[in-house]
C-alpha cells in the first residue's frame, strides 16, 4: 500500500477538529485506519462501500449502459444513499464519483447535497489524467490529518473524466468549490455545502 | 475403557470453556438470553442478550438479530444494531449491516460494513485526574494548525465561491 498527502483530506479535517460529535459518511469502504481517525476525534462514522453497491447494482453486464436503467437505478439509489436530508456534517466520497455515469453523477451529486447539512464539506478526488481508458481504484483510509493510504482495488474505466470547469458545473449547487491539483494527475476537490 | 459415550469434540469443548454452541444445522427464531458465551454457527432471527458475555458469530453463522453483548465477534453474517459494553470484532470475509454502538471497534480488511459507528467510552471519574477530554482522545496529529497545501503536493489549487 502506498501513501500520499492530501491537502483536500487537510481542509475537510479543519471541520473535524473545530467541534467534536459530527456525523460523517465514509463511502470508501470500513477500515481500522479511518474509523480510528475518525472516532478518536469524537465523530459518529457512517460507513459503506459505494464501489461495491455500484458493482452489485450494476456490475452484471454493460456497467455504464446499467446505469441507464431505471429500475437498477432506483436500487442503487436505495441500497446506497438513502439517508435523511441534513444527516451528515461531513461527506468522504473518495473517487466513487468517477464511476458514474452522466444522469446518475447528478442524481448521486443531488442526494449527496440534500444528505449534508449547511456548513459541511465533501471530499472527491478526480483524476485528471484524460487520455487514460482506466485508472486505478483504491480503498482510501485516513493515516493522519495529511496523509491517505491507498489498498489498489484494481483498475476502472471511468465514467467521464472532469476539468475544472465541469466539476464547478458538477457542484453548482453547492455554497463553494476548492480545487488542489496534485503532482500525480488528481484532482482533490473540497466542497462546501 | 471408559464408559462415557462418545461426544462431539465440539460440543465438549464449548461445555468445557463455558460456551453454547448453536451448531451449523441449528435455525432459531425468537430472543436469546444467554448467561454464558455463545457462538453462532446456525441461523438466528430476533434478538441476542448477553450483556456479560461474547457472541461469536461463526464464519456459517447468520444472524438476523439486534444484539446486546459485552463483546461481539463477528465470522460470519450479521444484519441488525449491535451494542457491546467492550468491542466489537469485524473479521476478514464477515458482513455486518447495522448500527453499531460499541467502545472500541476492529475491523479486519476484507470485512463488508455498513452503518454507523457510534464509539461509547467508559466515563473515568475525576478523581483519576482524567482530562475532561478523555471521552475523546486527540492523537498527536491534532495539534498541528490546519496547514496549507504542502509543497511537494499542490502543484495548483483555486476556489470558487458563490
Amino acid at each position: 500500500m502506498e501513501t500520499r498527502n492530501s491537502s483536500g483530506l487537510d481542509q475537510f479535517c479543519s471541520l473535524l477538529f473545530e467541534r467534536p460529535g459530527l456525523t460523517l459518511l465514509d463511502l470508501a469502504g470500513a477500515n481500522q485506519s479511518t474509523m480510528a481517525f475518525l472516532t478518536n476525534l469524537g465523530h459518529r462514522v457512517y460507513s459503506d462501500d459505494f464501489l461495491l453497491q455500484m458493482d452489485r447494482c450494476f456490475g452484471d453486464g454493460d456497467f455504464y449502459e446499467n446505469q441507464a436503467d431505471p429500475q437498477k437505478v432506483a436500487q442503487f439509489l436505495d441500497a446506497a444513499l438513502d439517508y435523511p436530508a441534513q444527516h451528515f456534517d461531513g461527506a468522504l466520497v473518495w473517487d466513487t464519483l468517477e464511476f458514474l455515469s452522466g444522469p446518475l453523477l447528478e442524481t448521486v451529486v443531488q442526494r449527496l447535497g440534500n444528505m449534508l447539512r449547511p456548513g459541511s464539506y465533501m471530499l472527491a478526488l478526480f483524476h485528471a489524467e484524460e487520455r487514460a481508458e482506466t485508472i486505478p481504484t483504491y480503498s482510501y483510509r485516513i493515516q493522519d490529518r495529511k496523509t491517505i493510504t491507498l489498498a489498489p482495488r484494481g483498475r476502472r474505466r471511468p465514467g467521464q473524466f472532469f476539468n475544472n470547469r465541469s466539476l464547478e458545473k458538477l457542484f453548482s449547487d453547492f455554497e463553494s468549490v476548492k480545487f488542489f491539483l496534485t503532482r500525480d494527475h488528481l484532482r482533490e476537490v473540497i466542497v462546501r455545502r | 475403557m471408559s464408559s462415557v459415550p462418545n461426544r462431539p469434540t465440539e460440543s465438549f469443548e464449548a461445555t468445557r470453556t463455558g460456551n453454547a454452541v448453536l451448531g451449523k444445522s441449528a435455525v432459531v427464531k425468537g430472543q436469546i438470553l444467554s448467561r454464558e458465551d455463545l457462538t453462532i454457527d446456525g441461523e438466528v432471527e430476533g434478538t441476542i442478550e448477553m450483556q456479560e458475555h461474547r457472541l461469536t458469530v461463526g464464519l456459517s453463522g447468520k444472524v438476523r438479530a439486534n444484539v446486546k453483548a459485552r463483546e461481539v465477534i463477528v465470522l460470519g453474517t450479521l444484519h441488525g444494531n449491535v451494542e457491546t459494553g467492550d468491542r466489537i470484532d469485524i473479521r476478514k470475509e464477515a458482513k455486518l449491516v447495522g448500527d453499531i454502538r460499541t467502545a472500541r471497534i476492529v475491523i479486519e480488511d476484507g470485512a463488508y460494513f455498513k452503518g454507523n459507528v457510534d464509539i461509547v467510552r467508559a466515563e473515568v471519574p475525576k478523581s483519576a485526574g482524567a482530562a475532561p477530554a478523555a471521552s475523546a482522545p486527540r492523537p498527536a496529529t491534532t495539534s498541528a494548525s490546519p496547514a496549507t497545501a504542502s509543497p511537494a503536493m499542490a502543484a495548483g489549487a483555486g476556489e470558487i465561491k458563490r
